[in-house]
């Protein structure tokens, strides 16, 4: 089934799938300010590539995603919106009143595994859920996407090294390497230490792959090409603001609204060639 | 408390697949230790990781299970406070947080092992609830009903070990958010008290109600009409329970190991003034103090102004 399912994801549709839904962010962002659009932007491909080439479902069936980058909601959001998950009616009433869909994903809007946003959560959760299908035998696998600011958390170390000992294979793990968090540094020039990220992984004993994480394709196959014996971190070298060259590799627009002349630009950008 | 904590659960537990029990290094003795060999993957040892035995527990009731987190009360509640409010609280999920030797019973462990506070900090978040039995039967009925809710998250406050028994002949069964009388005159008694002005009413829970018994006996013997009761639910309290002891009794005394800020008194005297109630009100609670008191859990309470001979001094017999 893997082969099948590797050989199926199609990168052309991937990649005018991934323009739309970046378009749709853009779309959103005109109405509320609360958006963290480069956060999107950074994890487009690989949400996409969990929903379209790695989940058995949307969240429904056995297997599970946790978004625990909690910030990067609106592009859960606009993913589950392409699904049939959520309403346009919901996107359009996004962080506002009577809406319910607000900055971080909350327990109980359709499609949302957990409720997250405060970092360094999320990670043992989707570990308690991996363990779970273990106990009821469900065979469901735990898709859990981190932001590499959030390895900071103590937390996150926590579950890192009890996902591992206790044997988890069935949770898969990807961070979103974008380099960037709140601060306007790099977080490689504020936390050198953290890098490799791979090899701290390894080193607690988790399987670990490294892709770019905007080919999504290269994602699938690092996840159907695993051992299963231990849980897999996917380090995903991603550029923060990818798809709008103005936007990309920079901390501007982890909160910023872009103004009339700057959304024509970026659609522009982001329009399918012809 | 503990081994009644562990029989009860691993009864429920053979009886209900969905029960799991997660412990950060300290366990439960006895009973619940059967599981592991049993059945591996529902005992699961997280190691020293108590935010993520928290952030695991509500994993596994988001996939429908239904998780104990075991450990002492300072590890269980406070170290993993925020991950208690977001995973447990705020997704309103059904996982017991078990907070194993709480109040001062740790003395000579010292502070960083006391949860003298727990009841004010579980109680200030939405969709928890409070239970803190007094006695290993009423620890068994607890626990009982935390293995078979499925309505959100409990704090389960418990003692540690050797209790002695202060429910056997009690007046009422266990009831989730009822107010738990272990004793009550007969209601000529009660009568007879109420036109002679000496009718008591001791409001306690959790294991210093052995306490409250002994000063309740101290009372009878100087001729007082005393009811004894278990506030075993702290959240939700039984507050119609509470408002009508305090219109029934002359003196209502209420004996908490807890610091005075958001525990029980601070409720009964809030529920006082609200249904302006006119009997005389005594609490004993923990200092708002960390004593530096190594020796017994009574001599540590006694440190804190706990004791039956201080509770009497105070109302005269």
């Amino acid at each position: 089934m893997s082969v099948l399912r590797r050989n199926s994801f199609d990168s052309a549709a991937a990649a005018s799938r991934c323009r739309r839904y970046r378009r749709r962010v853009l779309e959103i962002s005109r109405r509320v300010g609360a958006l963290h659009i480069a956060t999107a932007f950074s994890c487009t491909e690989i949400v996409d590539a969990v929903y379209h080439g790695l989940m058995r479902g949307s969240g429904e069936g056995p297997d599970s995603f946790l978004m625990s980058k909690g910030h990067g909601a609106i592009m859960l959001y606009v993913v589950l919106e392409d699904l049939g998950v959520l309403g346009r009616a919901d996107l359009d009433a996004y962080c506002t009143e009577g809406g319910r869909l607000g900055a971080h994903p909350d327990f109980g809007v359709p499609g949302v595994a957990a409720a997250s946003g405060s970092l360094g959560h999320g990670l043992s959760m989707a570990l308690g859920m991996a363990l779970a299908e273990r106990v009821s035998g469900g065979g469901g696998i735990v898709h859990c996407l981190l932001g590499d600011g959030e390895l900071q958390e103590g937390s996150t170390w926590e579950a890192v090294a009890t996902a591992a000992s206790l044997g988890a294979g069935n949770l898969v793990a990807v961070v979103d390497a974008n380099g960037f968090q709140s601060a306007p540094w790099r977080t490689r020039d504020s936390f050198p230490a953290f890098y490799p990220l791979g090899a701290k992984f390894a080193a607690f004993g988790w399987e670990v792959a490294e892709v770019d994480g905007h080919d999504g394709a290269a994602l699938v196959a690092a996840v159907h090409g695993r051992r299963g014996d231990r849980p897999l971190m996917v380090v995903a070298e991603t550029v923060k603001g990818r798809g709008v060259s103005f936007m990309a590799d920079s901390t501007a627009w982890h909160y910023k609204v872009p103004k009339d002349d700057e959304y024509a630009r970026a659609l522009a950008e982001l329009e399918e060639p012809a | 408390m503990r081994s009644a904590f562990s029989e009860t659960l691993y009864g429920c537990a053979r009886e209900d697949r969905r029960i799991v029990l997660l412990g950060a290094d300290v366990l439960p003795p006895g009973g619940i230790g059967r599981l592991r060999e049993e059945d591996q993957a529902r005992f699961v040892n997280v190691g020293i990781a108590e935010q993520a035995m928290i952030g695991i527990a509500a994993g596994m009731a988001l996939k429908g299970l239904q998780p104990f987190a075991y450990t002492m009360a300072t590890f269980s509640l406070f170290r993993p406070f925020e991950f208690v409010r977001d995973d447990l609280c705020y997704q309103n999920l059904p996982v017991t947080v078990v907070g194993m030797g709480a109040g001062i019973a740790y003395t000579t462990l010292g502070a960083t092992h006391q949860a003298q506070e727990d009841v004010a900090v579980a109680g200030a978040l939405a969709n928890m609830r409070i239970l803190a039995p007094c006695d290993p039967a009423e620890t068994a009925a607890a626990t009982a009903w935390c293995a078979t809710q499925r309505s959100g998250p409990v704090y389960l406050r418990l003692g540690k070990a050797g209790e002695p028994d202060l429910t056997a002949a009690a007046d009422e069964p266990f009831a989730f958010g009822r107010l738990r009388w272990l004793r009550r005159p007969t209601q000529a008694a009660q009568a007879g008290a109420a036109q002679a002005g000496t009718s008591v009413a001791i409001l306690s829970y959790g294991p210093i109600l052995a306490k409250a018994a002994a000063l309740a006996e101290r009372l009878r013997d100087a001729g007082r009409t005393v009811s004894l009761a278990s506030v075993h639910t702290l959240k939700p309290l039984d507050e119609a329970a509470v408002v009508a002891a305090l219109a029934a009794h002359d003196t209502v005394v209420v004996i908490e190991e807890h610091v005075a800020r958001g525990g029980l008194a601070a409720e009964v005297v809030r529920l006082a003034w609200e249904s302006r109630a006119t009997c005389a009100l005594h609490r004993f609670t923990l200092k708002d103090e960390f004593v530096h008191c190594y020796g017994t859990p009574d001599q540590g309470l006694a440190a804190h102004g706990l004791s039956v001979e201080a509770f009497a001094t105070a109302l005269g017999v």
